[in-house]
């Protein structure tokens, strides 16, 4: 019987303790008429051999490419410590640290956690993490909201992950808060007269750096405009573009939040989870923080400890008056990413940012020399994706660079009628000389090919050499 | 001692650095960090020491029995955990197209199919990345069927006095307000109780089933009738899933949306607090209003169900598709365990958790529902025994960390005293669950004798009982760099 360790020996003793007759019996609270059958619709069991070869070959067939798609999850290097200390079954096993005595590893690991992102991010004090970055936006809002007290509208920028957006709406629409989109520029950047038009009367502003496009805002003034409207600065961003740019807060007058997506601090991509959203603020406002907390203190003895704290915000105390329903911190994907930021230390996480961005600069001015290639926004500062625009359909060209093995970007038509030619590309550190010039050989043989006659597929010649 | 401790500046790791990069010149240099992060600097191996002893300060399934109840603390499988790390699963961006990940939508469109069936509902919904996230879906779905009906006037939802937290947060997260709905000496709902509060102004009840007392309630099917009557829909809050796993369908029951922990039913890794996965499920009249993306097959291809076919969907949860790692863990399990092992999951939990009941009443601890079944996990009140020596759940607690098993979930249900929330799950040995009882009886006769024994309990551990009150009035949440004093 999988992971059941009865013997029929034991099982009958077991019921002649409980005075049943057979285990049916001890169901029989439950109306006979709502007994179900057999589960028709769950296969028999596999065995571990058979299961991990099943899992092998699917694992197999969905292949391995060479990425250049960002676009809220990043492919960075995880070294081996990472998830070898976080599948330690003591972290991998562990439940909510509630009991603090018996949880004294995950919750120091949580307060140097919550250390690190709230010194990355340059504000006082962070969460142990919500569910992932998009949820951890909604949750800010949520918190503007609550810190506000007399606006319920938010403004986030058009240049915000489209996604996220999404997110945000199905998350706050059912508490009649209104999000107000504002426009961008064509500079791919949030338009300044656009925001100064919307501030006004706003509870918050989110301020995305970089922006979904790669590009940088003008972080200084935007927060400095949310300041002196009263609305709520809300800083999102990439947890490793903060170890190479100003942090939110450092933004103008400061941000009172920041959030986002934890996922290049050694998660893996994973076809988009899990990861982790992380949440820091001023310390003002951290009993309107949701998630959990933990916090030093000491046990009877005097030592040294940790535990939970500021509980009285949560469900489990406060039911429907709860800053938040969530009773969840991503703790696995948490512990990997304290450990991951251990080993890099400031350097080396300053490093990968860096090396991110050199790489995409690098890929960019191979794929613009490629005639009918050009960048989007080609003045604006960016971090570690650009925007290019295509003389050929970006959906071809993507399915034509798969064939190569490459993946090759995201197509923005979805998200932006207006660049429904424009491809957002990608290069962090992991992307060698090697491999941005094998992109630009494809994308140049694909354009060039596609100009001249409409093919049926294209085939290279001669396979990417590794 | 802290790793920010341990280090010393100019410390790194060369073998973790990107060869240095040339310098960001084209970024504005008001836009640049001036100070580095105060992130450690640590050697590799301080990292992995540290870290290392640190897990051994832990409490966890692999190391210690874990009865606490409603949490479901089984045996999370290892070959799970290596199947979703696969190179092909663990390397494919979210972003790739559907061409680059049949192989893992067939995995996820088999576990929908899976869930369906175990839930007795008519489609899946995986992408929920917790159990609270997936109650958010299922009310949010009740929300969008009344509005879709132009019903617009129904503003409550009923929840009975014995739920999780997370069910009146969640109603109070959708704009719902809360009618908290009382339960009987026995255990079950009562249903004088319901029929005062229902009318309407009802947009659902909210059920666990068997409830957080662990007991099943006898009347689930006139409830639901009441429920329905009344124009509102029910809603299964699957943290107890566990106990009735192959023996009875929420569908059956009458209920018109499920969520499923699949941290605890399928036994993917609670990891020190998450990643979670809480799909939903939804009969009938929900279908429209799943959230998205779901996993839809056609011909042996498999693809992403967005927005664009679904227009009355609740939307998105998640930047993608939800704690897919976690799903792959679930689906291995589920595939592991098989049809019948489904079934043989709650016969066992149900067997483990009356055997225990058994054994703990006869040492004189008081069930706070006796004469009832225990579903997989059942309650004790400690109300008794307090009088007599001054002894709490919480001493209760503490004293059994240090005999070796972790604390059962104390002062859950809130509605009775000094209880103990006591789930043992169908992967422990009988063996495993007598070295349990042994150590309550130890602790009751210690109650009697030497209560101070308990009252200053834990003694074994890293460190004795914390001072959570400190905690809060002395806010540290950081180290040094950014302290905080509330």
């Amino acid at each position: 019987m999988p992971f059941i360790p009865h013997t029929a020996a034991e099982t009958a003793a077991m019921l002649e303790a409980i005075g049943a007759r057979s285990v049916d019996e001890l169901f029989d609270e439950i109306p006979a008429r709502l007994r179900s059958g057999p589960l028709a619709g769950v296969p028999e069991a596999l065995t571990e051999h058979e299961i991990g070869r099943l899992m092998r070959e699917r694992a197999a067939a969905d292949g391995e490419f060479l990425t250049f798609v960002g676009a809220g999850a990043y492919e960075h290097h995880i070294p081996a410590a990472v998830w070898e200390i976080a599948g330690r079954g003591e972290f991998y096993t562990a439940y909510t640290p509630y009991q603090a005595e018996a949880s004294q590893g995950t919750l120091q690991l949580l307060y140097e956690f919550q250390t690190m992102i709230a010194g990355l991010v340059g504000l006082d004090c962070a969460n142990a993490s919500l569910y992932d970055g998009a949820s951890a936006l909604a949750e800010a809002v949520l918190m503007a909201v609550r810190l506000h007290g007399r606006s319920r509208r938010v403004l986030i920028p058009e240049t915000v992950h489209p996604l996220y957006r999404k997110v945000v709406q199905t998350i706050v629409s059912a508490q009649s808060i209104t999000i107000d989109l504002v426009p961008m520029n064509a500079a791919g950047t949030t338009d300044a007269g656009g925001l100064a038009r919307g501030l006004e009367g706003a509870a918050g502003l989110v301020i995305p750096q970089p922006n979904f496009l790669g590009c940088l805002e003008d972080v200084h003034a935007m927060t400095a405009s949310a300041r002196r409207a009263g609305a709520l600065a809300i800083g999102l961003v990439n947890p490793v573009a903060c170890a190479l740019l100003a942090p939110p807060g450092e933004w103008g007058p400061g941000c009172d939040i920041a959030v986002g997506e934890g996922q290049p601090l050694g998660a893996p991509l994973s076809s988009g989870g899990p990861y982790f959203g992380f949440m820091a603020c001023r310390r003002e406002h951290v009993r309107q923080m949701p998630g959990r907390i933990v916090g030093r203190t000491v046990d009877v003895a005097g030592q040294e400890a940790y535990t939970l704290t500021l509980q009285a915000r949560e469900q489990h105390i406060r039911r429907s008056r709860a800053t938040s329903n969530i009773c969840t911190n991503q703790g696995l994907l948490v512990t990997a990413a304290t450990v991951h930021m251990a080993l890099l230390g400031p350097e080396g996480l300053r490093r990968v940012a860096a090396a991110s961005h050199a790489n995409t600069a690098a890929l960019r001015a191979r794929l613009e020399a490629i005639p009918g290639v050009r960048a989007a926004f080609p003045d604006t500062p960016f971090f570690h994706e650009v925007v290019l625009r295509l003389p050929v359909p970006v959906p071809e060209v993507l399915r034509a660079l798969e064939a190569q093995g490459i993946l090759g970007g995201c197509a923005l038509g979805e998200f932006y009628p207006a660049l429904t030619d424009s491809l957002l590309v990608c290069a962090t550190e992991t992307k060698t000389e090697t491999d941005i010039a094998h992109y630009a050989h494809h994308l140049e043989r694909i354009v060039s090919k596609r100009r001249l006659d409409p093919p049926c597929a294209y085939k290279d010649d001669n396979p990417r050499s590794p | 001692m802290l790793i920010f401790e341990r280090g010393a500046p100019g410390r790194v790791n060369a073998p973790q650095m990107p060869r240095p990069p040339a310098p960001p010149g084209d970024i504005p240099p008001a836009l640049l960090r001036r100070a580095p992060p105060a992130l450690p600097e640590v050697s590799e191996l301080q990292v992995v020491r540290h870290y290392t002893r640190l897990s051994q300060r832990n409490f966890a399934i692999d190391t210690h029995f874990y009865p606490l109840g409603s949490c479901t603390m089984k045996y999370n499988p290892r070959a799970a955990h290596v199947a979703a790390l696969l190179p092909g699963f663990a390397n494919r961006h979210p972003l790739a197209p559907e061409s680059t990940g049949q192989g893992l939508l067939a995995c996820l469109f088999e576990l929908q199919e899976m869930l369906k069936d175990v839930t007795g509902m008519r489609a899946v919904s995986l992408t929920p990345m917790a159990g609270a996230q997936g109650e958010f879906a299922g009310v949010a779905m009740i929300r969008a069927y009344h509005v879709a009906r132009n019903d617009l006037e129904r503003d409550e939802i009923l929840i009975p006095k014995a739920a999780h937290g997370t069910n009146p947060a969640t109603a109070a997260m959708c704009g719902y307000r809360v009618r908290e709905i009382d339960v009987r000496a026995d255990g079950d709902i009562d249903l004088a109780a319901l029929d005062a509060a229902i009318g309407p102004k009802t947009a659902g009840l909210m059920l666990t089933n068997p409830s957080t007392l662990g007991v099943f309630d006898r009347h689930i099917e006139d409830i639901a009738q009441r429920v329905h009557a009344a124009g509102g829909l029910l809603y299964y809050d699957g943290a107890n899933l566990n106990a009735i796993l192959g023996q009875v369908k929420p569908g059956d029951m009458g209920f018109d949306v499920v969520h499923l922990n699949l941290h605890k039913t399928f036994a993917t890794p609670h990891g020190g607090g998450g990643p979670g996965a809480g799909p939903v499920g939804v009969g009938e009249r929900l279908l429209p209003f799943l959230p998205v993306p779901m996993v839809g097959e056609s011909g042996g291809r498999y693809y992403w169900i967005t927005e664009k076919t679904r227009p009355q969907s609740i939307g998105r949860l998640s930047a993608f598709a939800g704690n897919v790692g976690v799903l792959l863990r679930a689906y291995v399990y589920a595939r592991l365990v098989g049809r019948e092992g489904m079934a043989r999951i709650a016969q066992y939990a149900a067997l483990n958790a009356n055997y225990l009941l058994g054994r703990l009443s006869r040492l004189g601890f008081e069930p706070a529902y006796p004469g009832r079944r225990a579903a997989h996990e059942f309650l004790l009140t400690l109300k008794g025994l307090k009088e007599d020596t001054g002894v709490t759940a919480l001493d209760v607690a503490k004293r059994l960390l240090d005999k070796g098993y972790h604390a059962p979930t104390i002062y859950f249900p809130l509605m009775v005293p000094e209880c103990l929330l006591i789930e043992p799950t169908e992967t422990e040995s009988r063996d495993e669950i007598d070295g349990f009882v042994a150590a309550m009886a130890e602790v009751l006769a210690e109650a009697k004798t030497t209560p101070e024994l308990l009252k200053s309990a834990p003694h074994t551990l890293p460190v004795c009982r914390v001072d959570e009150v400190r905690a809060a009035r002395e806010l540290d949440l950081a180290w040094r760099a950014h302290p905080t004093k509330a």
